[in-house]
């Protein structure tokens, strides 16, 4: 019933009001032009440090130019090839040239070895044949080539030409996804011993899934107990908590590796004090990652709940008892939900952190312990593939902007509880 | 700039400009980059501060990671900091190749008939001789090994074994012990059967191996006993002899290669790279520089300098009688090749119990 009534009144204003109006709009105007003046320096700087990385990666994990630059006549030779049967004599020619001059100025191992991504050992085939080109003196180019070479007749070799032919390639995306894309355009299975990526993605999802789960069940307890213990207390139980946050992250892994070793402190002592008649393994495996993520993640839960914790009065719980619920009871429908925003931002942190460790499960874990990153860092460092890094990363990424809907949702709910 | 799309090359040339106001420019002094740590302190004693002195060349040093991603992003950006580095066999080749290094005018240089023949290569100067072995740690092993053979012993030796993480080194170990030649290893990897045959072997010390990625872990586990025998760089070992481990190593079926360097191509200073390498291959120099680091010297005269104890524990001579050379050209073909599908396979089957 107001909105009509809001309407008329609209409706009645005399020429002065409305003067004021366009006043104030043109106000509100200049100050907002102005706080976004102000702002502006930050995003050009969020938009030149965050969006541009991220949408160069998208770039590096499909552009795909090296054949086309080093052999630009074989690329566009072999697009127009169809790929059902060997191409004629004029794709040979055109091969056996751009191998010529490409060996001579040193650019044809680049093309090489984007080849060699479709079919491991393609790099020395061309490298090879690269060596030997001077032989072939004339046509006919297909048998010379062949003779050189017989790999050069079989057709598998020339749709992997045409899949390099570039200037754009989905075969990173797909890789990472354990896919790949067939000569005739359609999309299966990679080969069984090279679908390593899924499997690597559904560890990290399990390695943070329990590295979150431990967080939860040491951290909340601890939250509650800062929250709510004396003042001294607490402050002491929080310089605990954030001494090690403060502390470098390779430093905590490291003094993890002295800890945890055979002969380390935490089996020494166990050994002095009996509980155990053996070392325990509690390094380079999955135990050993997790202790240390666990601790070196537990101040992004703690942090988050203790901030919300705090804000809690102690009298709401003794109110709860007054009014006859069992502590169980008061428990679960008056504090456990107002902590929800702080414990669904904690997770939250804590999970897509842990998504992209890297250096703690390289430093701790054994080979089977390696999440996605260690993947990214393999490719960006090692081999020299940004294209495949790039859409590892890419996956990475997705996997952690699809937990951001969960995220809202969990902070949505609490504070429509709070309110 | 070429490998780069269009589209990009302003954000790129944003980049180049920051790197330019921030002092990387071209005026820099004589720049070497090697491997750190007390392998590049021991290099710098015995030849960087040396040669600095008697050329009168400023020099600054930088670190190298190994692999391939520092190349690459000095071919992508035009942006070269070093003149010379040193690298191992697959980059050198790549980057030869690929046209990162310079290919060498010899007469520059130490008569290539001086140098041993696999130190002599169009872009790089072999600089030393490294291995990797088999190591024990004789105080608490009980029975010392005596053959790689030894390493697949499951029976007498029970306890953990370290090896290097990654396909590399693994693959033809297994297969040496598996009884294939060192001179056929490659021949035998080159095939499908031939890898299967590799990761069939590996499978059966699998349970026991605790992989290793930084050259230091080796002996460390060695001397605090989280593993009983273990693949280590020979060089790595002898240090901790020298820190009073009793770790020791075996020679049978040792993989060696050559470490080289290279000078890059856009370098500023190159003649400044061309003495500094000169000056690294004077057999004296690399006959001291075994007293700190125990890899091998590359000029022919470089062992007969060496004293006689000292040469038993260098990748040289006699110990190398059963080696397995993997600086060749199939070696680098085969792995230059075969690196990301060996190691996607790799990764797949450490993961699988």
């Amino acid at each position: 019933m107001n909105a009509p009534a809001g309407i008329a009144g609209e409706g009645k204003a005399g020429p002065a009001d409305r003067s004021l109006e366009t006043k104030l709009r043109r106000a509100e105007r200049r100050r907002s032009l102005n706080a976004f003046l102000l702002v502006a320096p930050l995003l050009l700087f969020i938009v030149v440090v965050f969006a541009g990385p991220i949408l160069s990666l998208l770039y590096f994990s499909v552009d795909d130019p090296k054949l086309a630059e080093v052999m630009p006549l074989t690329a566009e030779t072999v697009a127009e090839w169809d790929g059902a049967e060997l191409p004629g004599e004029e794709a040979f020619a055109t091969v056996v040239e751009e191998i010529r001059t490409g060996y001579s100025n040193r650019t044809v191992a680049a093309a090489a070895m984007r080849l060699n991504y479709e079919i491991s050992g393609f790099r020395s085939m061309v490298m090879r044949t690269g060596r030997k080109i001077s032989r072939i003196e004339g046509p006919p180019y297909k048998e010379a080539l062949i003779g050189l070479d017989k790999r050069w007749g079989d057709i598998t070799y020339w749709r992997a030409i045409k899949a390099s032919a570039g200037p754009y390639t989905t075969r990173y995306l797909l890789a990472a996804v354990d896919l790949q894309r067939r000569w005739d355009g359609s999309i299966g299975a990679a080969p069984p011993e090279r679908t390593i990526y899924i499997d690597y993605l559904k560890r990290t999802f399990w390695i943070s899934f329990w590295v979150l789960a431990f967080c939860i069940a040491i951290g909340y307890p601890m939250a509650f107990l800062i929250a709510t213990s004396e003042k001294r207390w607490s402050r002491f139980l929080l310089v605990l908590v954030l001494l090690p946050f403060w502390t470098s992250l390779l430093v905590r892994t490291a003094a993890w590796v002295v800890l945890l070793q055979n002969k380390g402190i935490v089996n020494d002592s166990l050994l002095y004090m009996d509980f155990i008649d053996e070392p325990l393994t509690l390094i380079f495996n999955r135990t050993g990652v997790y202790i240390a993520m666990v601790h070196i993640l537990l101040p992004f839960l703690v942090l988050p709940l203790y901030a919300v914790m705090r804000n809690i009065p102690a009298s709401q719980m003794r109110a709860a008892a007054s009014l006859g619920a069992k502590p169980l009871a008061a428990f679960l429908s008056v504090y456990l939900p107002q902590t929800l925003p702080g414990l669904g931002a904690g997770c939250i942190l804590v999970f897509i952190l842990s998504l992209g460790f890297y250096i703690t499960p390289a430093l701790i874990g054994g080979a089977s312990d390696q999440m996605l990153s260690y993947l990214i860092a393999e490719f960006a460092t090692r081999t020299g593939n940004w294209g495949m890094a790039s859409a590892i990363a890419i996956l990475l990424l997705l996997s952690v902007a699809a937990l951001y809907p969960i995220y809202r949702g969990l902070v949505r709910g609490g504070s429509l509880r709070l309110g | 700039m070429k490998t780069i799309g269009r589209s990009f090359r302003p954000l790129f040339a944003v980049a180049a400009a920051l790197g330019v106001l921030s002092g990387t420019a071209e005026a820099r002094d004589f720049t070497i980059a090697s491997w750190g740590g007390s392998y590049q302190d021991a290099q710098r004693e015995v030849y960087f501060a040396p040669f600095s002195q008697e050329s009168g060349t400023a020099f600054l040093e930088d670190v190298y990671l190994g692999g391939w991603a520092q190349f690459q992003a000095m071919q992508d950006t035009g942006q070269i900091p070093w003149d010379v580095v040193q690298v191992e066999t697959s980059e050198l080749v790549r980057g030869c190749e690929e046209g990162v290094f310079v290919q060498l005018d010899w007469s520059k240089l130490v008569p290539k008939e001086d140098m041993l023949p696999d130190a002599v290569t169009d872009c790089g100067v072999g600089m030393l001789v490294w291995s990797v072995v088999i190591a024990y740690n004789a105080d608490t092993v009980g029975k010392a090994p005596a053959t790689l053979a030894d390493f697949w012993d499951t029976k007498t030796w029970t306890g953990k074994r370290g090896m290097r993480k990654g396909p590399k080194l693994n693959l033809e170990y297994a297969l040496m012990a598996d009884g294939v030649e060192p001179a056929d290893v490659y021949k035998v990897l080159n095939t499908p059967e031939g890898v299967d045959r590799a990761f069939a072997k590996l499978d059966e010390v699998k349970p026991l191996v605790q992989w290793w990625e930084a050259g230091a872990q080796a002996p460390e586990w060695l001397a605090a006993g989280d593993v009983e025998l273990s693949v280590a760089y020979n060089g790595r070992i002898t240090n901790a002899q020298k820190d009073g481990k009793n770790l020791q190593m075996i020679w049978d079926r040792t993989i060696f290669a050559i470490d080289s360097w290279a000078i890059i191509e856009g370098a500023p200073n190159q003649d400044a790279g061309y003495a500094f390498i000169k000056y690294t291959t004077d057999p004296g120099r690399q006959a001291a520089f075994t007293k700190a680091y125990a890899y091998g010297p590359t000029h022919k005269n470089g062992v007969a300098m060496v004293d006689p104890e000292r040469a038993k524990s260098l990748p040289a001579g006699d110990n190398l009688a059963t080696g397995l050379f993997g600086g060749s050209q199939e070696a680098l073909d085969f792995w230059v090749d075969y690196q990301e599908e060996l190691t996607e396979r790799w990764n797949r089957w450490v993961a699988q119990n």
